[in-house]
């Protein structure tokens, strides 16, 4: 049970989304910017796959599901491939520019300051442009909010993670605007 | 220097977000409704634990920035934000900000950090659901800003003098996108 009555039972960020919907607003305008808006040179899947990956390195149940569910959705794989990226990307077939994101991801997840030159260097001489760079770092540290937000707030979580994937279809057609908490 | 060229010499956040304006909008509206509400929580309790939850992030720009604007909003009390920062349990604030402060330093550790003894103080010491809300949010809203502006190595003024002069304008006129778009604040403004 969630550690305030958020007057709903919705689970994970759509419980405290719709106690406050004036910040819940904002949440969802930077969630759409961040992971959505197509005027951006990473893909949807890109995107989501970076936000799964924090989430799962902050341990967040509900994140880390709707998100790697969503990348599974964009990037056509299911989830025990997910899964795998998680655990250990460098392992898996994912591209090198898509490595040394996640690699400065991981680092944003413990701190800012973790992120070395070294690493945005050796991702820009991968391909990965300032843009990205900076998208990149601003979903990691976006996702270090939203899975505080969750967790700090002890919000619950369906734990039969189908429930995830059977709705990604849906949020990935809705977007993060435009759409009813309640379903 | 940043680590990417950032098309702009502002400090701290404000570069940030005049590099990405479409990011910097939803941002701006964040802040702004959770530092700035007069519902419940104060404006001065709001920065000091944005202020609090910055220094344990190691951010300079950012808890320099809030701190400065907790120090308007303390009529000055710079002592004060001082010791918030370093050793709240002694300062002299109500029991309510001390609790809210200790679940916004679990909050900056990780959001399972966070236990029902944090909370149950909080409420003992008279802190509403929407306190409680507020106090997480603002916490967590900080582990992103502070990651932001450092995950890009953004450049944090040496100048401490100018950091009351933002905080200002800050306090006067609101978090947005103004803060980047218009003339940085000097010293020879009033």
């Amino acid at each position: 049970m969630a550690y305030i009555d958020l007057k709903n039972d919705l689970p994970g960020i759509r419980g405290p989304m719709a106690y406050r919907p004036e910040t819940a607003k904002p949440l969802n305008e930077l969630a759409e910017v961040l992971l959505r808006n197509d005027d951006n040179t990473l893909t949807r899947g890109e995107r989501e796959l970076i936000g799964a990956y924090v989430s799962y390195l902050n341990d967040c149940f509900f994140c880390q599901n709707v998100h790697g569910a969503m990348a599974g959705h964009y990037l056509q794989c299911d989830i025990e491939q997910i899964d795998a990226i998680k655990k250990d990307f460098d392992s898996t077939g994912i591209s090198d520019k898509m490595k040394a994101l996640l690699a400065i991801a991981a680092s944003v997840q413990k701190s800012g300051k973790d992120v070395t030159a070294e690493q945005v260097e050796y991702a820009g001489n991968l391909g990965a442009t300032d843009r990205e760079i900076h998208d990149t770092v601003l979903i990691a540290a976006a996702f270090c909010m939203y899975n505080r937000y969750v967790d700090g707030l002890s919000t619950w979580a369906p734990q039969d993670r189908q429930f995830y994937v059977n709705r990604a279809p849906m949020r990935a057609a809705e977007g993060y605007i435009d759409f009813d908490l309640y379903r | 220097m940043p680590h990417i060229d950032l098309k702009n010499d502002l400090p701290g956040a404000r570069s940030a977000f005049a590099y990405s304006p479409e990011t910097a909008e939803p941002i701006g509206i964040l802040a702004e409704i959770l530092m700035r509400s007069d519902e419940g929580l104060t404006r001065s309790e709001r920065e000091l634990i944005g202020t609090y939850v910055s220094y344990l992030n190691d951010c300079f720009y950012c808890h320099h920035s809030h701190g400065a604007i907790a120090c308007i909003y303390l009529n000055g009390d710079r002592q004060l934000v001082e010791q918030v920062r370093k050793n709240y349990q002694h300062a002299a604030i109500s029991d309510k900000l001390k609790a809210l402060l200790q679940i916004a330093g679990k909050v900056q550790q990780s959001g399972k950090a966070v236990t029902p003894d944090d909370i149950e103080n909080a409420r003992e010491a008279g802190a509403t659901d929407k306190d409680i809300h507020d106090t997480v949010l603002i916490a967590a809203m900080f582990c992103m800003m502070n990651r932001y502006v450092d995950g890009l190595a953004t450049t944090a003024p040496t100048d401490m003098s100018s950091y009351p002069l933002r905080a200002k304008q800050i306090v006067e006129t609101g978090y947005g996108s103004h803060i980047y778009k218009s003339a940085q604040p000097a010293s020879d403004q009033t």
